[in-house]
């Protein structure tokens, strides 16, 4: 059975997640809205866990696939904290727009 | 037949993921992110990684995406009455987004391999059964540390989104 990267190449791979990190980055700048931004968060996890799994099968090791596999946990973990703390925040302020969120600034 | 499927999968990620971003209405942004979810975990069966394509369908389109769609629904978001940003924020954000791509790619693209060339050796390092034995022996600690963050989350989750009982 041949395999993938034999094919295309770790350089496409390489490319993808560039381009995959740089759409989080600009949703994260574009949006208002804190749910949009968490989106946003999940898909530049996604690159860095797609080029971690591409690494992993460019050096034939399973460890990178085992840190993937943390890092879902990690990610699991903070989408239900954070929109624990969104909903918090929407009921004390009635929005989660992020621009309203200015109590801090004095 | 590969690379066809790799250049597919590929626009599906990044459409899907452009769509997400963009879209006005949260519902429609959360549907995008699932078919997203769904075509890294094909980039992820193209690799032979069973386990984690698995665990990723099941975690990210099944477990966060529930989620987040539950949160919208609460919240009583699919309304889209968000107030867009100034044109010099959306103007610095495109500016951004190509600088960051254009430094990110310029640096990996320079960059001399490690190893030579890509070989391979036809060793089974990826099979459900190598990956356990990996987890449960090398990688004990970490796997436990895993589970009581977890249990911290559920915890933590509860305690926040719990009503208040002496402001209300």
């Amino acid at each position: 059975m041949e395999q993938v990267l034999q094919i295309i190449g770790i350089e496409q791979y390489i490319y993808l997640s560039v381009i995959l990190f740089c759409i989080g980055v600009f949703g994260i700048l574009y949006r208002r809205n804190a749910i949009v931004m968490f989106m946003s968060i999940e898909i530049m996890l996604n690159a860095a866990n797609l080029l971690l799994v591409a690494f992993s099968n460019y050096h034939e090791d399973a460890q990178g696939q085992v840190f993937v596999f943390f890092t879902m946990a990690v990610a699991a973990a903070e989408v239900a904290i954070g929109l624990a703390i969104l909903v918090a925040i929407y009921r004390h302020i009635g929005s989660i727009d992020i621009d309203k969120l200015k109590n801090l600034k004095g | 037949m590969i690379e066809i499927l790799f250049y597919i999968l590929s626009a599906l990620t990044l459409g899907s993921a452009f769509m997400t971003v963009i879209s006005k209405n949260p519902i429609h942004s959360a549907i995008w992110l699932v078919v997203s979810f769904f075509s890294i975990a094909g980039h992820y069966a193209l690799f032979n990684s069973q386990f984690l394509a698995m665990v990723h369908i099941i975690v990210y389109s099944g477990a966060i995406m529930i989620l987040m769609l539950f949160t919208i629904m609460l919240m009583n978001l699919n309304i889209s009455n968000e107030i867009s940003k100034p044109m010099i924020t959306k103007i610095i954000a495109v500016v951004c987004f190509g600088l960051v791509g254009l430094v990110l790619i310029s640096s990996l693209a320079q960059t001399a391999p490690v190893v030579d060339a890509y070989a391979a050796t036809g060793k089974d390092y990826q099979s459900i059964e190598v990956l356990g034995k990996i987890l449960l022996n090398e990688f004990t600690v970490p796997f436990e540390m895993a589970a009581i963050l977890l249990l911290m989350a559920m915890i933590g989750a509860v305690l926040i989104s719990k009503k208040d009982k002496t402001t209300t």
